[in-house]
């Protein structure tokens, strides 16, 4: 137990119960197709896809059926054998309605995906390699979405001689990242080694909690002696798997205040995305399918699951063994993911997980707001060492721009850590949201 | 197919939780307090008994009455009023003037809390505020210290808790003096705090006696080893930030050492600094507020040299044989100040890049840090 201690990790962070012992010994398990599959046409960061496809017409599993619009995006692929309802207006997560391609699933169909081709990556240039990820489809799958083709580009003028694998999953509930580290370490190896090719990166280590060691077991195995790759293990606490903290811990560098990981040498990638980059790119397929967890309270059969992106949160849910009167229901982890504001929702690429939470869950959130009584808690648990409590102050004055002059707002990622922490239960990040919006509204 | 549509919550995340909420944080400093006011009542007896209920008293009463008009709702559930009447309760010699504890009390959440806006929006710790409004207020009064353990303290009244307002209070010597003649025990009943002992006839007591405060005598001490237990509880349910009070003595250690060793027969030793007065329970329980203290790690160690440098500069060259209360009051005043300069290096800030002297393009758009 102690010898957690000797693991490196980066100072402050807060330490939520893991909840993850209920999925993380479960394989990972395939959800069957839904007989609707809606592919929202902006699922990622940058610009949304353009849909190649009209109503009626027939789609092969693995098809591309929207084309990237220019390089801040890419494109999607059918992820079902089927039939195009239609191009229209569905719900998204966030609530607002954005255009998505509905598809009614051939359930008798063999689901074999046609579209694939031979790709041999070492011959490859890193020009070819980046295109072809794009065509792929690949996003950050960790949360943000950001398109991996762009991530891996490497300005001109910059030299990467490290990547870090961030295999952490420091979010409590989540197992997929582990189990993935478990089942598919060959892929893993293989989206790495692509990965250092295009980026020029001399080394990779891959970085994974001490909660994880039987992963760290199976990597080492399957790397075996290739001296380039190496496991680093760090301490098991939340934010670990925040990319800027984890190579600081790896790496011993620091990413400058709004900077980019490259300018310290250093690109970073989640497992997730290498091991389908490692899967995938070989055979120049497109991705139509993602791990995520489904846990939490509100659900009979949490677990691993194989998913079709674009299964409506409803179907994943009845597959999983929904009691039905849940009224939390979250894409991602419960310390950044987002609510789902409809069950008609569908599973996008960024989503890592659905958490179902119900009542007596929520009963402990119902706590109300008291006055900041400068206890300081936050600012031990601020990972990048901001006074959360000062700029909520600022936040409640609304000097949203004395917060971000000032106080640092901008290095603010996010991850919850003070909010988590609060005993006056001030939704803190929430106030530092509206300041950053309203600071980039007020930049135009 | 029928479809179920569940009223789904939208909230933003972090979608649990995890703390001690504020009125939970401020019942467990009370729970920390009761053994101290239980010790303080078996040294009196009724006389602090009945001092402790009208301060106490007074203080919820008057943070009902500024809350309500203030518009605020049900402000006594966070149970910090409970904390100042206690803490203040604890400052006042046992025989003062009930009415005058009153005004204390009155003034304490009046001044020193409701005026700025109620909790958390304080400068200045309010039981203190308190205090020194009595101290300058009624300066006899503050300092008519009776001794601890006296005979029948369970069945009479010091007589001049019972004084009527604005009446000038019984002097209570005579009585002491009669008492110590009943009881034959004359030598051993003085009024002076070991402080003032130490201030005004050069006496210095015993370590242990200060600590453990079980014998009769000495006055306005409160035993420095249940001190440090009831902080200690604190501190282990991480509800007290123990740099504090280790800072506040630690100031006053390294401040009344070189004195010391300077001029031994002006200067009180380093041990009985800190045991005497009020700077044990200053340190942990006072200066320790949330409220009035930095909240960045530099400013906190600075508020605590601070506090504990004033107390002792205070007691060694001022007219006052306690520093502790204005130490504090000082040190809640610089606390912004403190905090302003004292600000936290934030991850990234002052770092350069490594690799090249370029900057990055002004094309690449921001990739989100979150974590992947």
């Amino acid at each position: 137990m102690f010898t957690s201690l000797w693991h490196r990790t980066f100072s402050h962070g807060v330490h939520p119960p893991e909840e993850k012992a209920t999925t993380a010994a479960l394989p990972i398990r395939r959800m069957p197709f839904s007989p609707r599959i809606v592919v929202p046409l902006s699922q990622h960061f940058g610009a949304a896809a353009k849909a190649l496809v009209h109503k009626g017409q027939e789609l092969v599993r693995g098809e591309p059926i929207a084309a990237a619009d220019g390089f801040m995006s890419v494109p999607m692929h059918a992820p079902v054998t089927g039939i195009v309802e239609g191009v229209e207006l569905t719900p998204s997560a966030r609530g607002p309605k954005t255009e998505a391609i509905i598809i009614r699933s051939h359930l008798a169909a063999s689901q074999q995906v046609m579209y694939e081709g031979d790709l041999d990556w070492q011959q490859a240039t890193p020009e070819e390699l980046i295109w072809q990820i794009q065509q792929s489809g690949m996003v950050g799958l960790g949360g943000a979405g950001f398109p991996s083709h762009v991530k891996l580009k490497i300005p001109a003028e910059y030299t990467v001689d490290t990547l870090v694998v961030n295999g952490c999953e420091c979010e409590p509930y989540l197992t997929t990242d582990h189990r993935l580290m478990l089942e598919r370490s060959d892929d893993l190896l293989l989206g790495i080694r692509i990965a250092m090719r295009i980026s020029g990166a001399k080394r990779a280590i891959i970085g994974v909690e001490d909660n994880k060691m039987d992963a760290v077991a199976a990597l080492r195995q399957t790397i075996g002696n290739d001296k380039t790759i190496s496991v680093g293990v760090v301490r098991s606490k939340y934010p670990q798997g925040a990319e800027k903290l984890l190579l600081k811990v790896l790496t011993g560098r620091e990413v400058p205040s709004g900077g980019f990981p490259f300018q310290v040498g250093v690109v970073v990638n989640n497992v997730a995305t290498l091991a389908l980059i490692g899967n995938l790119l070989p055979r120049r397929r497109g991705l139509i399918e993602r791990i995520i967890t489904i846990a939490g309270p509100g659900v009979k059969k949490p677990g691993n699951y194989l998913i079709p992106l674009g299964t409506p949160i409803r179907f994943a849910l009845e597959h999983a063994g929904y009691f039905g009167d849940a009224s939390r229901l979250i894409l991602g982890g419960p310390m950044m993911g987002n609510t789902a504001a409809s069950l008609d929702v569908p599973i996008t690429k960024p989503v890592s997980a659905l958490l179902v939470f119900d009542k007596a869950a929520k009963a402990s959130e119902a706590q109300p707001i008291s006055p900041c009584i400068y206890c300081g808690r936050c600012l031990d648990a601020c990972p990048v060492h901001l006074n959360p409590a000062h700029l909520g102050r600022l936040a409640a004055k609304r000097q949203y721009a004395t917060m971000a002059n000032e106080f640092h707002l901008n290095d603010c990622f996010e991850c919850g850590s003070c909010s988590y922490v609060c005993p006056a239960n001030i939704p803190l990040v929430q106030y530092f949201r509206i300041a950053k919006s309203i600071n980039r509204e007020r930049a135009r | 197919m029928k479809k179920v549509q569940p009223l789904v919550e939208i909230r933003t995340s972090p979608h649990i939780h995890h703390s001690h909420s504020v009125p939970q944080i401020m019942l467990n400093v009370v729970y920390a307090l009761l053994p101290l006011v239980l010790f303080w009542v078996f040294q009196y007896g009724i006389s602090a008994l009945l001092l402790l209920l009208v301060v106490v008293g007074t203080t919820l009463l008057s943070e009902r009455f500024f809350a309500r008009m203030a518009g605020r709702q049900s402000p006594l559930n966070d149970h910090s009023a409970l904390i100042t009447g206690i803490l203040l309760a604890l400052t006042l010699p046992p025989g003062f003037p009930l009415w005058m504890g009153a005004i204390a009390a009155f003034v304490a959440i009046a001044l020193g809390k409701a005026i700025f806006g109620g909790l958390g929006y304080n400068l200045f710790n309010p039981a203190l505020v308190g205090r020194a409004f009595v101290q300058a207020a009624f300066p006899v009064a503050i300092t008519s210290w009776t001794p601890a353990y006296l005979p029948g303290r369970f069945l009479e009244f010091i007589p001049s808790t019972l004084a009527l307002p604005l009446m000038r209070p019984a002097d209570s010597s005579t009585w002491i003096a009669e008492l110590g003649q009943r009881s034959e025990i004359t030598d051993a009943l003085t009024s002076a705090t070991p402080l003032a002992a130490w201030k005004f006839a050069g006496d210095s007591g015993d370590h242990w006696q200060l600590l453990l405060s079980l014998t009769s005598g000495a006055s306005g001490q409160m035993p420095g080893l249940l001190i440090i237990f009831c902080a200690l509880y604190l501190i282990a349910r991480n509800m007290m930030n123990w740099r504090i009070p280790v800072a506040v003595l630690g100031g006053a250690f390294i401040t009344a050492l070189p004195l010391y060793l300077y001029d031994s027969s002006r200067f009180a030793d380093p041990l009985f600094v800190l045991l005497t007065g009020g700077l044990l329970l200053g340190a942990l329980f006072m200066a320790s507020d949330m409220v009035g203290s930095p909240v960045t790690p530099r400013g906190i160690l600075i508020y605590g040299l601070v506090i504990g440098f004033v107390t002792v500069i205070i007691r060694s060259f001022g007219a006052l044989p306690e520093g502790v209360m204005y130490a504090i009051l000082l040190g809640n005043a610089l606390a912004p100040l403190i905090e302003s300069v004292t600000q936290p290096r934030v991850y990234g800030v002052g770092v350069t890049t490594l690799s090249a002297l370029k900057k990055p393009p002004a094309t690449a758009t921001t990739p989100e840090q979150r974590h992947e």
